[in-house]
């Protein structure tokens, strides 16, 4: 029996303790472009606690995958698909100010327009992707 | 007190992407891809996390942050054209690889040099974003 959609869900709720966490403990967003943005352009507020969340998302993979819970990442080895997509996703989730866990995850949970908006059109966007790319490209 | 709470956050958010298998784009492409043989795990994560979420935002209706200040004043419910055209060439990125921001930058730790490269070409474009938006706000695209 195939249970993806078990550990999905558990997987799920772990994340969604990981936002509550941040929020009612910070007073923040668990937003990954945003935090990571900041980093980057400086905008962001709190740099060691920045950091010290961009640790534990790395660390915890590793970790597990160390204890021998390693999974595959299927990604492409297609150099130009990893850098389009990469430049995409970049520029993208900082124009629209927020990705999968803001405008996702902390944008539904609260009832907001704009994370609506935002997650149906990047999940419309990516599924006419991922379409075009199978049947026209083969990809 | 604010990075003890940021560390735990960040390795709930790590551990859940590896449990739900989040990191692994075949699952990820698989949910976008509607028209073949559609892959339901990232609806059940993504329902996963807004439950406690749903919690986390009534409790913050009320009191202060655990570490003091205040809860965010969060923007208005604008609809405006960076949000669907910035979101939009997110899907198409995201579409692309079957990598977001949280898995990909989570990916550092065992995606290979794949996960490395996407990383690079995301930071990238997310530095070019704050001039980007200067030369379409000079031209008079508000941005």
């Amino acid at each position: 029996m195939d249970v993806a959609w078990l550990y999905g869900l558990i997987g799920g709720l772990l994340i969604g303790c990981a936002g509550a966490v941040l929020l009612l403990g910070t007073g923040r967003v668990m937003g990954a472009s945003g935090i990571v943005g900041g980093l980057l352009d400086g905008s962001g507020t709190d740099r060691g606690a920045t950091w010290a969340f961009v640790a534990g998302l790395i660390a915890t993979p590793a970790l597990m995958s160390l204890s021998g819970w390693q999974v595959d990442t299927h990604a492409t080895s297609q150099l130009w698909v990893l850098i389009l997509g990469g430049l995409a996703v970049g520029i993208g989730t900082r124009f629209a100010n927020g990705c999968t866990s803001g405008h996702g995850v902390c944008g539904l949970s609260r009832l907001s327009v704009r994370g609506l908006v935002a997650t149906l059109a990047y999940i419309g966007a990516g599924a006419v992707t991922v379409t075009v790319l199978r049947i026209g490209l083969g990809l | 007190m604010r990075a003890v709470l940021s560390l735990i956050s960040g390795a709930l958010f790590g551990a859940g992407l590896h449990v739900s298998g989040m990191t692994d784009t075949d699952r990820v492409r698989g949910f976008l891809d509607f028209a073949g043989a559609w892959d339901p795990t990232l609806a059940f994560v993504m329902g996963g996390a807004i439950l406690p979420m749903i919690l986390a935002w009534r409790l913050a209706r009320r009191g202060t942050p655990l570490v003091g200040g205040s809860f965010p004043n969060l923007p208005t419910q604008e609809i405006t054209r960076p949000l669907i055209i910035g979101s939009v060439l997110f899907g198409v990125g995201w579409g692309l690889v079957g990598l977001c921001p949280g898995p990909a930058l989570a990916s550092l730790s065992y995606g290979g040099w794949q996960g490395a490269v996407f990383l690079c070409a995301m930071l990238a474009g997310m530095w070019a974003v704050p001039p980007l938006r200067r030369m379409l706000d000079s031209r008079g695209l508000r941005a």
